[in-house]
């Protein structure tokens, strides 16, 4: 079965805890809803979650985008926020500047970028130190799966 | 093991209840920090175990696939926890127990980790 791409977009606030991982559970809906493999979903899923909220957690504004086509899931999140410094750095398992009230809502594990990583086929980190921050996640979905 | 028999082990009190108590709960997972539960609960079929009663361990539930949620050392969720369990249809339950006892009885009663890492 063939079906036309789908695209769109979700925008996230700073701070915005009340409504923090909305977009991805939408998104989630959304690749239920096709019926991607279930197992592709979740790893998009995480991943995205982790993106959105690092963009709640660390910068101030930002738009979650996704494109959905016959073989892929790409999602890029831009942000205006702080930009991060060391990329390798923060790349690392268990680096958090993250501070303790956020470890305190449950965040700050120092492991969003490498569980992102982890759960992409393709993931890219682009930042600017006081612009902002984009991350590109990109997920196959697997033949025969899609139907 | 069935969702009913968790409850009964972990004496948990039941805040936000299963469609199906029958329900067969496979692994656990456990931890405080959200991060380092999706690092891993690739196993279907997993309940939580946590001290974490906000929002956000409710959307790490839907976002991982985790079956349902206890709390640990009676901790309550507020309002708008259980308001969000009941509508993303993820039990949520509460024990006296620590997080340590919870899983180490689990342990005990044949469920494994989440990680897949020990049997
Ligand atoms: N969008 C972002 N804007 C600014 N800094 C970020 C962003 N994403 C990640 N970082 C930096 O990278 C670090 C590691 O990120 P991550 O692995 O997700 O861990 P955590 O979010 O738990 O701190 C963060 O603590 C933060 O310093
Ligand atoms: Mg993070």
């Amino acid at each position: 079965m063939t079906r036309r791409n789908i695209e769109g977009s979700f925008h996230l606030s700073g701070g915005d805890f009340t409504n923090a991982g909305a977009a991805s559970s939408e998104l989630k809906s959304i690749l239920t809803n096709l019926g991607i493999n279930p197992e592709i979903v979740r790893r998009a899923a995480i991943a995205t979650f982790e993106a959105e909220m690092n963009v709640i957690i660390h910068a101030v504004a930002g738009v979650m985008y996704y494109l959905i086509t016959q073989d892929t899931i790409k999602v890029v999140l831009n942000d205006m926020g702080p930009g991060i410094p060391d990329i390798d750095r923060a790349m690392t398992e268990g680096y958090s500047t993250a501070p303790d009230w956020i470890r305190e809502m449950g965040w700050g594990a120092g492991m969003g970028l490498p569980n992102m990583k982890k759960n992409s086929d393709r993931f890219k980190l682009d930042s600017v130190v006081g612009e902002g921050t984009t991350v590109e996640i990109i997920i196959r979905i697997k033949e025969g799966k899609t139907e | 093991m069935t969702l009913g028999r968790v409850i009964e082990i972990l004496e948990a009190e039941v805040v936000v209840d299963a469609i199906d108590r029958e329900m067969e709960i496979r692994s656990i997972c456990s931890s405080d920090l959200m991060s380092d539960l999706l690092h891993f609960s690739s196993r279907p079929k997993s309940i939580l175990i946590t001290g974490l009663n906000n929002t956000q361990a409710i959307r790490t539930a839907e976002i991982a696939d985790i079956k349902g949620i206890v709390f640990v050392l009676d901790k309550r969720p507020d309002k708008e926890t259980v308001r969000m369990a009941r509508e993303k249809g993820i039990p949520l339950m509460v024990t006296r127990l620590s997080r340590f006892t919870a899983c180490g009885r689990l342990y005990a009663a044949g469920l494994g980790s989440c990680t897949g890492e020990d049997r």
